[in-house]
């Protein structure tokens, strides 16, 4: 059976979410071999092994800390030599997408980004995106070489399927072009304590309607309620009222949760189109008028203020 | 020695518009007003803001793309920029991402550089790929996704804001960078710039002035193929309820109902 290369995404050993997804959807193809990078790369094995990784190869080096990005496409293209695999998948994370594009180039492959599912076909693996602020889904496939593809999160189920998950040393030499982008200081962001926005199953997001920094606490409140994410309308971070990294739409994440609650978002399509494809969407809102409505499956108009609040205590009761 | 800036744009469909696919599966332009894409002017704001720190520089603002992409350089122009590059070849309709970084690094070198500066992502595809492609084809440090930018002595910095920390980062010259939409809010074209615009030099380009075959790019060319499009069905009109003091209960109500709480 053809083999499947999947580029893991883990701090310090451990393996984030969107990589088992990854091996869900690699198994489709094939049998998975991930390639695990930098410090902790060995401690990914056990859980890479639990989700279908019949292989592991991995690499450590200063490198991968100190230099942007292509000491990661050196590493993945000894990988692919190695192992001359059916595809490659990475997750579609801003560096995962810059990765994958400069592996397709070197291997003379073509690649897809952003895929949000991924199926065997006759001719290779086709996967389907969603684009247009979400207003079309596209079915595509790589024409020529080893396809690339770097997948959205959530886009698969977590599935336990216990495999060897043999750890190889991947030997690895650096390019001339591997230290020309130096990371000269790292400040690691403040952990909320909340689940990753691109990663939770429930997304509780304010807009313009919040009114104000302090404001987001009620935000918070009902995100924590149900142990969801926050995000934030482009509105509300351009206002200074929420941090860049949480705004959701087209110039933010896009996310595709569980359960999307808008509270004070209008719904323009630069918002829509970071969060359309969610599975069920509620909103509250002053404006019946709002865009917003037109993609609920439940919505409140009313003054966010007074239904937010009541929503979370309902949730806190009801949860015990 | 001037700076030598080349800024990549690009003319995208209208994003409040009504988008769709050609019989073709291309992104139809004709029927969707088309403009810079809102991204690109990011781009050209730090340019202009580095020449304007530099003790001599020159911006270039360079696009692929039909015969209307000319509006996003007269834009682009209008903000400030020095010149422009458009290439333009009946050839290139379809081409994907990896061809668009082939004819765009060989207009690069024709033009000269010392530095690239692109957006983070175009508003259509939104792939966000081409500035790590145009650093591979071009063999020049990445330096990309940055919320800040500045260049002195030959090196370029700058803050790379990621998911679990914010980087800072440093490459010498030449360099590719891309900025995002937290760069700094982008200058609007003062009268006076539309009006200077008009008589700034636009080259026009086709693919035998880079040395391109034609076979190397375009829908026969593409590297992907894209086998269907649809139009993605309407979400089905949900509930809505006017708050009348127990919005809040009923909305935790129907989020129980769907197994939330």
């Amino acid at each position: 059976m053809a083999e499947v290369l999947v580029y893991v995404d883990h701090v310090d050993g451990a393996v984030r979410k969107p990589t088992l997804e990854l091996l869900t959807l690699a198994r489709r193809i094939g049998e998975p071999v991930a390639v695990a990078l930098g410090n902790g790369a060995a401690d990914t094995a056990a859980t890479l092994a639990e989700h279908g990784a019949v292989k592991v190869l991995t690499h450590d080096a200063a490198e991968y800390a100190d230099y942007l990005v292509v000491p990661k496409v050196d590493a993945l293209q000894a990988a692919h030599e190695a192992v001359s695999p059916a595809a490659v998948l990475v997750p579609s994370s801003a560096e995962g997408k810059e990765i994958a594009a400069r592996l397709a180039l070197r291997i003379g492959s073509g690649i897809i980004t952003d895929a949000v599912d991924l199926e065997a076909g006759d001719e290779g693996p086709v996967a389907t995106q969603s684009v247009f602020a979400a207003s079309y889904s596209t079915k595509s496939r790589v024409g020529k070489g080893t396809p690339v593809i770097t997948v959205k999160p959530n886009s698969a189920a977590v599935e336990a399927a216990p495999a060897a998950g043999a750890v190889e040393a991947l030997s690895v030499s650096f390019s001339e072009q591997a230290t020309g982008t130096k990371v000269t200081s790292r400040t690691p962001r403040e952990s909320t304590g909340r689940p990753e926005l691109t990663e939770a199953a429930i997304v509780v997001s304010g807009g313009r309607g919040v009114g104000g920094e302090e404001n987001f606490a009620l935000i918070e409140a009902l995100a924590d309620s149900l142990g969801a994410a926050v995000g934030a309308s482009r509105a509300a971070v351009d206002a200074g009222w929420y941090p860049h990294t949480n705004q959701v739409g087209q110039t933010g994440k896009s996310v595709s949760p569980q359960l999307y609650v808008a509270s004070g978002i209008s719904g323009a399509i630069q918002h829509r189109a970071g969060m359309q494809t969610s599975k069920t969407i509620v909103a509250v809102n002053k404006d019946a008028e709002a865009p917003i409505f037109e993609l609920v499956d439940y919505g409140v108009v009313g003054d966010l203020f007074d239904v937010v609040p009541q929503l979370t205590e309902e949730i806190k009761t009801r949860k015990g | 020695m001037s700076l030598r800036i080349v800024v990549t744009v690009k003319y995208v469909p209208d994003a409040t518009g009504d988008r769709h696919f050609a019989d073709d599966l291309t992104v139809d332009r004709d029927d969707v007003d088309g403009l810079l894409s809102e991204l690109d002017e990011y781009a050209v704001e730090q340019a202009l803001q580095i020449a304007e720190n530099a003790d001599d520089a020159e911006v270039t603002v360079l696009t692929v793309g039909p015969e209307d992409a000319k509006d996003a350089l007269r834009k682009a122009l209008s903000m400030g920029a020095d010149k422009a590059i458009h290439v333009e070849d009946d050839d290139l309709h379809g081409t994907d991402a990896i061809g668009t970084s082939l004819v765009l690094a060989k207009a690069i070198e024709k033009a000269g550089y010392d530095l690239v500066i692109s957006g983070m992502a175009s508003t259509d595809g939104a792939m966000g790929v081409v500035p790590a492609l145009l650093a591979e084809r071009l063999g020049v440090p990445q330096v990309t996704l940055l919320s800040e930018v500045s260049v002195a002595d030959g090196t370029v910095k700058g803050r790379r804001d990621g998911d679990a920390a914010s980087e800072q980062l440093e490459a010498q010259l030449p360099a590719v960078v891309s900025v995002t939409d937290q760069s700094g809010e982008a200058r609007y074209p003062s009268f006076k710039g539309i009006m200077a615009a008009k008589k700034k030099p636009v080259a026009s380009w086709d693919l035998s002035d880079l040395d391109i075959e034609a076979e190397e790019v375009g829908l026969d060319g593409a590297y992907t193929t894209v086998e269907a499009a649809t139009e993605r069905p309407a979400r089905t009109a949900g509930t809505i309820v006017k708050d009348e003091g127990e919005g809040g209960k009923q909305l935790a109500e129907f989020l129980a109902s769907q197994k939330f709480i």
